[in-house]
């Protein structure tokens, strides 16, 4: 069965349709690259599978369960996990901080509930260890490389065992060295049966990690097929819009 | 990246190993540090210069003295953190002391008067929350607002008049003001302590404890850091605002009540300006105003600083003018000192 099914998908932000009946099929264990030019719809559809806002045709099942989220908490509840772009870190915390934000472990009874420190930073410490990345959870991201801070955001989707997680262009802005390093980590999280969905304009990325990549040119998907089935010239065509469809 | 067959160990290891290289290194590289230092030094020379100042007496109205500021400061420097800052406080005080006042001068009971003056407080909070975190109004505008109307308030609850009647409980009201508690110390024996200086050292143990052990306290600082990351992950900021600025608001409260108990009389240029001595303790002691930083220890030792300032200059006779300006060079200086610091550091 698969993890996520999204049939038909459309969605219009009044006279703009940004979606156009995208059908868009995930498994676990697989890396999906999602390809298109600036305004393809890619944020859209990312928003829309994160429970950001609803789509306006269309249903999204995952496991054969129909879904529909109203706020982004719904599809984390539902297991689905999202690196931002920009990695939604908060640079003046430590590593172990930025990992449970928002899910902070507490001890005690109300009202004397307090910060668990000790279990956070080792489980904190252990997610950094099973990405094998050196990053140290008392480490405050200020002080972080791009790769490490890429896994301080990795790492907090796998806080909770997530089913799917989406990728927000986490290789844009960081250097080469890094670069292999994030790529690594999201061959990490495929060996843990996860789906995860790569949004990138880097070619050589998408090629090197994922297994299918899907291609959204003004709203409609126009190629969903195996990475040896393709290649890095065809997509330029079909994102640009010089192939039609493959 | 490295290979780690010796992991069980090394995973250990990476979750111990702290950012500096021990303790010394920590404690030398914050802010809060050097200013403990300055305020030391300026305890010890006062000490030898004035003959005075190490007496009992002048330390019990000195620590009296800064534990006003000391309290609000503590409520400023969790604003301070959020990245918000609070205008309101010295208005606020007023309007506090002004309901406590003329409720007991109107023959109410001093525990029913209380709560109503520090309801009147959280209520102000409240306002100046909303309009911050769900309005999206500039703190700075919401609460410059908020100075003017609640000291207004304080006007027409009072017509302006010098309050110093406060009814059947006026004792227990000069009392908590203006009283003490022996209290037993190693090495100094027994010392007076004023009651005020207690309330501090209570709302800081608490204040301390919230910062850095519970989830507010964590999720100031989230704000503080990155509001949007706050907010994506879960963090309901605009709830937290909303609860800051009333703790603040509490905090310039209480300060009211227990200024009007120890000065037993009640006018409404009561904590005009305070604002602006509380901004700089918490400033001093290491809060930023861009967000993500402060401590409760840090915005007592920038309110004590202020204040052994401000008794020194008399103490030593120079004339009272200066204090401006002294207490302006330290502000400077502090956060001077922070910047040339993160630049050295960063290099």
């Amino acid at each position: 069965m698969a993890r996520l099914e999204l049939s038909t998908i459309s969605k219009n932000f009044g006279a703009i349709q940004a979606l156009t009946g995208v059908s868009l099929t995930l498994h676990g264990g697989e890396v999906v690259g999602l390809m298109g030019d600036n305004g393809a719809g890619k944020s859209t559809l990312v928003k829309i599978i994160a429970g950001n806002y609803p789509p306006s045709s269309g249903t999204m099942e995952m496991s054969g369960r129909k879904l529909a989220f109203h706020k982004p908490s719904d599809a984390r509840a539902a297991g689905i996990e999202i690196v931002y772009q920009d990695l939604a870190l908060c640079n003046n915390l430590t590593a172990a901080a930025n990992v449970f934000l928002g899910r902070e472990l507490e001890r005690g009874f109300f009202p004397f509930r307090f910060l668990d420190y000790r279990t956070m930073f080792q489980r904190a410490g252990e997610l950094f260890a099973e990405l094998k990345s050196e990053t140290r959870p008392r480490d405050v991201v200020k002080r972080m490389s791009g790769g490490q801070r890429q896994a301080v955001a990795i790492a907090r989707t796998r806080l909770s065992d997530p089913k799917i997680v989406l990728m927000d262009e986490p290789t844009a802005a960081i250097s080469v060295r890094q670069v292999a390093e994030v790529l690594a980590l999201i061959r990490r999280l495929r060996e843990h049966d996860i789906a995860v969905v790569l949004i990138s304009h880097r070619m050589p990325d998408v090629f090197t990690v994922c297994d299918r990549i899907v291609v959204l040119r003004r709203g409609r998907k126009v190629s969903d097929k195996a990475i040896a089935q393709s290649s890095p010239e065809e997509v330029t065509g079909l994102i640009t819009g010089a192939i039609e469809q493959a | 990246m490295t290979e780690r067959d010796d992991s069980a160990v090394s995973l250990q290891d990476s979750i111990a190993r702290s950012v500096h290289r021990n303790l010394l290194a920590w404690v030398v590289s914050r802010q809060v540090f050097w200013v403990s230092i300055a305020a030391a030094v300026a305890f010890i020379a006062l000490s030898l210069a004035s003959d005075v100042f190490a007496t009992q007496d002048n330390l019990y109205n000195v620590t009296r003295n800064f534990a006003f500021v000391a309290i609000i400061a503590l409520g400023m420097t969790a604003v301070i953190i959020t990245g918000g800052i609070d205008l309101s406080v010295g208005a606020v005080l007023v309007l506090s002391g002004m309901v406590c006042g003329m409720s007991m001068n109107g023959g109410m009971s001093f525990w029913l008067a209380v709560p109503l003056a520090l309801g009147a407080a959280l209520a102000v909070g409240a306002f100046n929350g909303v309009m911050i975190a769900y309005v999206r109004m500039p703190p700075f505008v919401v609460t410059l607002g908020m100075l003017s109307i609640a000291r207004s308030l304080a006007m027409v609850l009072s017509n302006n008049r010098m309050v110093y009647e406060f009814g059947p409980d006026q004792d227990t009201l000069l009392a908590l003001g203006g009283g003490d508690v022996g209290v037993w110390l190693p090495l100094v024996g027994s010392v007076r302590v004023p009651n005020p200086v207690l309330c501090l050292v209570t709302i800081a143990i608490l204040a301390g404890v919230a910062f850095r052990w519970t989830k507010w306290g964590r999720y100031l600082f989230a704000i503080g850091g990155n509001e949007e990351a706050a907010n994506l992950t879960g963090v309901p900021v605009k709830r937290m605002k909303v609860s800051v600025y009333m703790a603040c608001s509490l905090a310039a409260g209480i300060a009211g009540i227990l200024e009007v108990g120890w000065l037993g009389t009640i006018t409404t240029g009561l904590g005009q300006g305070t604002e602006l001595t509380v901004i700089a303790a918490a400033v001093i002691g290491g809060a930023n105003l861009s967000g993500g930083m402060g401590t409760a220890f840090g915005a007592i030792v920038g309110a004590a600083l202020i204040e052994v300032i401000r008794n020194s200059l008399t103490l030593l006779g120079i004339s009272t003018f200066w204090q401006g300006t002294f207490v302006g060079c330290f502000i400077i200086v502090a956060v001077l000192f922070d910047r040339l610091r993160i630049r050295t550091s960063s290099e």
